[in-house]
């Protein structure tokens, strides 16, 4: 931080601070004051720093899976282990990086300093919980070393039970994170629902908390299931209990359920926050107001309550019977309801507002492009009868990852990109940070849409070779995923070089008008010199730009 | 500092804010003593709701096992001792009084009565998990295990008068008995209160938890006594309709029609006479061939049953760690009338895990 001192002191503007150089990064240092902290800013940034270094990894199995692909019999593995690399994949994205990203990383920082609060309700647990993260990805690392992990994520019995590989040790990491977003989600209810200033009505909450709070209901509600179920399934390997062999009297779609039961909420887990994400974004980039305040929030718990009834879509060929398959389809169909609904009302918040098409914004024009081909895409595997075609096959891949990575994935960097200001007090190259936005799109689009094409013409998902028919397509999305590749790499080395040689940034570099824009960049160790004054959080009147400041100031208040 | 809140807040936090408004009880980043409440009290209900849930999977797997193989479960659930459940039960349900005793007595800052009162919810948990110990290890040896292990030798069962997993499961009762014993003797010869508050309750448990061993030891003896007398008396009678039941058995597939209970008594008891025994034996066989008696169809029922006990005592074994924490914090007189949420959301964990097991009792033992 001594290149701090260097730097021209600003003037103006109501938050220039007394001492810029007390800050949460520089209040204490140490190993052991980040080890032990119980700082939910330096929390937030170590979960960044983890789910960040399990994106790396996951990104570059599936690169590998994709590389693998380019040929139609298969270019560099054998079919084994094909099958630990994309089984790998999948739990690790999903368990290490997605779940924990943005209610983890982002919402970590975020909550307490959008609540004006000085830290979350229970701050150990919040450290307790981060140490599970890390146990758990410990565990997975340990799974992967030992290899033979071909099960796919979802652990399907009564294969995972027959498998050599290290299913015992990946259970027990789903286990253990499990209990690391209970703790988290737990945390965020509690702090949102006691500690919000006075003056913050529900209905004067920013919406990311909204989006926050109903993704933590979700954690805490689905998880124990996940829970218990990989418990059994431990205990099944362990001394064959039988509750989901067939071998032991057991019932194996029992185990379809109770995992489907937490992993379709689950779902919701990861997007919700990244819709959060993009409520914030679209409307401080547009400075203008966002509209449907309620409509979105009311869609957040919406979302989070409907998507506990529709676990069964992922099990319409597993043998359920006929009457709860129809019931499940017509349920599905719900969801899309509220998602419909912000994805109109963010639209309709960029109408004849002012935007600024800075890079946090074109991730989030990127988003609601990517998630509404991916939420309509999942139109078509709701219904029965296209189900039955489509039903795992590159058509079911290519839409949870327009929604998934699409989706959260682009959120979260959109949110990193417009936090990363007030998290590390420095700007970004802001012209390769759009590089990045632009080059992530593109392959983005170039990777998946093919996928679609292939599964509607038949192609299996999770097979190590395939006909020769389906080579085009496949190596167009093989390019693809490496050009998405170099995008995130981009964005990786936009965001790193800034810490060294970014320029300082303001207190309120985009003009926002939650709270997180009234403390200084980064903020101080508890936050908020003097509680703040609670407004209306999309109400940007009275916000100007002041080149003195060299970030948005509210003169008048 | 003669500042107002707001502005201590602002400024001091690390050195001087703590002293004026915030005692040492309050956690910095709370206003007050009431939000700091507030909040832990419905942290302390949503993770309730998560162990809910937790539970409710195996709850799920109970039901759907059970309507796939009801004659599994009524088959098996006779072997489970409705005498070492009941006695459960009731320590169980009197270990909850003394906790919301406790919390009462918190409230009312009546330190002594708090400390003798979380002993006594200690000691009654410790009694729970010693019957469980002899319930478990007397399975252990007929063979009623989970799954894949399941073996049960009903018709050449091994006896012993002490199960012979019971020695390792009560031995750290017996260490840690011994061990709080020279503690509580040491804290009486230094007379220091304190220790003596904390020695007495630890020392009290690890005696009910080898007294509850006992107790199970004493009601399984005498459950079995009881058994072989009404066999003794009933020996000719039971074996004529052995010999009955065989042939009728024989034939039929559908194993709900055994008649379970009456069975089981000659299934698990040495046989006294030699003259019966092949006869009973030939019985026996035949009510066990078509049905459940083997290891791909009773197990399950073991299984579940281990699975929803053993997380049961689990939580129990972790409910007496926290009580433990409350009995050193009691003990050092920090609970007052101010200040008692850690006991009250102790008391919630408690009564959940008592309430789970009002749920399990009838489910596992009674349902036939």
């Amino acid at each position: 931080m001594s290149a701090v001192a260097s730097k021209p002191v600003l003037h103006g503007g109501a938050a220039i601070p007394s001492d810029e150089k007390d800050n949460f990064l520089t209040h204490t240092s140490g190993f052991l004051s980040w080890a032990m902290t119980l700082d939910h800013k330096r929390i937030g940034l170590m979960y960044l720093a983890g789910v960040s270094a399990s994106f790396l990894l996951g990104g570059i199995l599936a690169l590998m899976i994709r590389a693998h692909l380019y040929q139609a019999e298969g270019a560099l593995f054998s079919n084994k282990v094909y099958n630990q690399i994309f089984t790998l994949h999948g739990a690790v994205m999903v368990f290490l990086f997605i779940i924990p990203s943005v209610p983890a990383a982002l919402g970590n920082f975020l909550v307490p300093v959008m609540l004006g609060a000085k830290d979350v309700a229970f701050p150990r647990l919040n450290l307790g919980s981060f140490y599970l993260w890390v146990t758990g990805a410990i565990l997975f690392l340990v799974a992967m070393f030992a290899t033979g992990l071909d099960t796919g994520w979802t652990f399907y019995t009564p294969y995972s039970l027959d498998t050599t590989g290290p299913v015992i040790a990946a259970t027990l990491a789903v286990f253990i994170l499990g209990f690391s977003s209970i703790f988290t989600g737990l945390n965020f209810i509690v702090t949102i629902n006691t500690m919000r200033p006075p003056g913050m009505s529900w209905f004067k909450m920013p919406l990311f908390l909204w989006a926050t709070y109903a993704t933590s209901i979700i954690q805490v509600l689905a998880t124990p299931v996940l829970g218990i179920t990989v418990l059994l399934l431990t205990a099944e390997r362990l001394l064959g209990i039988g509750i989901f062999d067939p071998k032991l009297n057991g019932d194996p779609v029992t185990y379809q359920h109770f995992f489907w039961f937490y992993s379709h909420p689950a779902v919701y887990i990861m997007i919700l926050p990244a819709m959060g994400i993009i409520s914030e974004l679209i409307s401080v980039h547009s400075h203008k107001g966002v509209f449907g305040y309620r409509f979105i929030a009311y869609s957040s718990i919406a979302i989070a309550l409907f998507g506990f009834l529709v676990w069964g879509h992922h099990m319409f060929t597993s043998g359920m019977s006929d009457v709860a398959a129809i019931i499940f389809s017509a349920l599905t169909f719900t969801v899309s309801i509220p998602s419909a609904i912000k994805v109109f009302n963010w639209l309709a918040t960029m109408y004849k507002g002012t935007i600024s098409l800075t890079t946090p914004m074109l991730y989030a024009l990127s988003f609601m492009f990517l998630f509404t081909i991916g939420g309509l895409t999942g139109l078509f595997l709701g219904p029965l009868s296209t189900d039955r075609h489509l039903h795992d096959t590159y058509f079911v891949v290519a839409h949870f990852h327009y929604v998934m990575m699409g989706g959260t994935l682009v959120a979260f960097l959109g949110g990193v990109f417009h936090w990363w200001p007030k998290m590390t007090g420095k700007m970004f190259n802001e012209f390769w940070g759009m590089i990045s936005a632009v080059i992530v799109f593109v392959g983005f689009n170039m990777t998946f849409l093919p996928q679609f094409v292939l599964g509607s013409r038949g192609m299996p998902r999770r097979y190590a070779k395939y006909l020769p028919e389906f080579q085009e397509l496949h190596q167009y999305s093989t390019i693809g995923s490496f050009t998405l590749g170099i995008g995130l790499l981009i964005a990786g080395i936009v965001l790193i070089h800034s810490i060294f040689k970014g320029k300082k940034a303001s207190a309120n570099p985009w003009g926002g008008a939650t709270l997180e824009w009234a403390c200084t960049s980064p903020p101080p160790f508890y936050n908020f010199q003097r509680p703040p004054q609670v407004d209306d959080p999309y109400d940007f009147r009275g916000i100007e730009y002041s080149e003195s400041a060299e970030g948005y100031v509210r003169p008048q208040r | 500092m003669t500042a107002t809140t707001h502005e201590s807040h602002g400024t001091g936090h690390d050195d001087h804010g703590h002293e004026h408004d915030h005692p040492a009880w309050l956690a910095h980043h709370f206003d007050d003593a009431e939000q700091q409440f507030d909040s832990g009290k419905l942290g302390m209900w949503l993770f309730l709701v998560t162990e809910v849930l937790f539970f409710s999977g195996m709850f799920c797997a109970y039901a759907l096992l059970r309507s796939l193989n009801p004659e599994v479960f009524s088959y098996c659930s006779a072997f489970l001792n409705e005498k070492l459940g009941a006695i459960n039960t009731g320590v169980l349900l009197f270990s909850s009084l003394t906790m919301a005793w406790a919390v009462r007595a918190a409230q009312l800052s009546q330190h002594r009565l708090l400390v003798a009162l979380l002993g006594a919810t200690l000691g009654c948990a410790a009694m729970f998990l010693g019957v469980k110990t002899v319930e478990y290890s007397h399975k252990w040896d007929l063979g009623l295990l989970p799954g894949m292990l399941y073996q049960a030798q009903v018709s050449h069962p091994e006896h012993h008068a002490i199960p012979t997993a019971l020695p390792y499961l009560q031995a750290p009762g017996v260490v840690l008995l011994v061990g709080f014993a020279l503690y509580w003797l040491w804290a009486l010869m230094k007379r220091n209160d304190f220790h003596l508050q904390i020695a007495g309750p630890l020392a009290v448990a690890a005696a009910c938890y080898v007294g509850g061993a006992f107790l199970g030891l004493k009601l399984e003896e005498s459950a079995e006594h009881a058994e072989t007398a009404a066999h003794a008396t009933h020996d000719h009678s039971d074996h004529a309709d052995h010999a009955s039941e065989g042939t009728a058995v024989a034939g039929a597939t559908d194993a709900t029609a055994l008649p379970v209970g009456s069975e089981r008594e000659n299934l698990l008891i040495p046989q006294q006479s030699h003259a019966d025994q092949v006869a009973v034996e030939k019985g026996i066989e035949e009510v066990e061939s078509p049905s459940v008696n083997q290891r791909g169809r009773a197990g399950v029922f073991f299984s579940i049953y281990y699975c929803m006990t053993g997380i049961h005592a689990i939580h129990i074994l972790a409910g007496m760690g926290v009580i433990a924490w409350l009995i050193v914090k009691a003990a050092r007189r920090e609970f007052h009338s101010k200040y008692f949420g850690p006991v009250d959301n102790v008391g919630l964990y408690w009564h959940l895990v008592d309430f789970i097991w009002i749920y399990l009792f009838p489910l596992l033992y009674l349902i036939k």
